[in-house]
């Protein structure tokens, strides 16, 4: 699968991320899909219910907004993404366990290097992930 | 009756829980699921004795979390 993200989202991620510091930050991707390609349109900064450097929830009052939003817009969720403050761009145990999914993508935001942030996508599925093509476009 | 679920109006029978619904619309993970009727959240204990009216609308948000 391959994924793009405009860059300017991708720069509003991480400055959201750098916000909620050192907590994960998290959200919402939508976007369209065509030949096999998936087209992230919008980005979501949701709140962290955890408010947690190691853990991350979506708050379900916030993804109904977003889901009403993306409806509106006529683009459909593609998946979610969270930030790791201190640890790789890979999903944790924990990521694939809770990933029921299979159809979305996940988006890992590293900040081990805070100055040097690092964005993965990864298809999850029964505990197994794989990383997905992402191009960031200027 | 018809219902509006996940922004499709779609008809279903007088009577019908969330719970019931719930199994209609083939969630698997119940237990994951965050149940809003028009624009209220409803209990997860409170699945099985909330009835639908016509006309309500019904969103499902799943869980979505991890860990680093």
């Amino acid at each position: 699968m391959e994924i793009t993200l405009k860059r300017a989202d991708f720069e509003r991620m991480v400055e959201h991320a750098r916000a909620q510091l050192p907590h994960e930050a998290c959200g919402l991707i939508a976007g369209v899909e065509e030949q096999g390609v998936r087209q992230i349109k919008k980005v979501y900064l949701l709140t962290n219910l955890d408010a947690s450097a190691e853990h991350f929830s979506l708050s379900p009052q916030e993804q109904l907004a977003a889901i009403k939003d993306m409806r509106a817009l006529q683009i459909k969720p593609l998946g979610n993404w969270h930030s790791h403050p201190q640890s790789p761009s890979r999903p944790s145990e924990e990521d694939k366990r809770l990933a029921y999914d299979y159809q979305a993508s996940y988006l890992i935001l590293s900040l081990e290097d805070e100055q040097h942030p690092v964005l993965n996508s990864f298809h999850i599925e029964e505990g197994v992930s794989s990383r997905e093509e992402l191009r960031i476009l200027d | 009756m018809k219902l509006t679920v996940a922004g499709e109006s779609k008809d279903f029978k007088d009577g019908l829980t969330v719970a019931e619904l719930l199994v209609e619309q083939k969630v698997d993970t119940p237990q994951f699921v965050t149940v809003s009727v028009n624009d209220n959240f409803v209990d997860k204990e409170n699945f099985d004795s909330t009835v639908l009216k016509e006309g309500d609308v019904v969103e499902f948000m799943f869980f979505m979390g991890g860990g680093a």
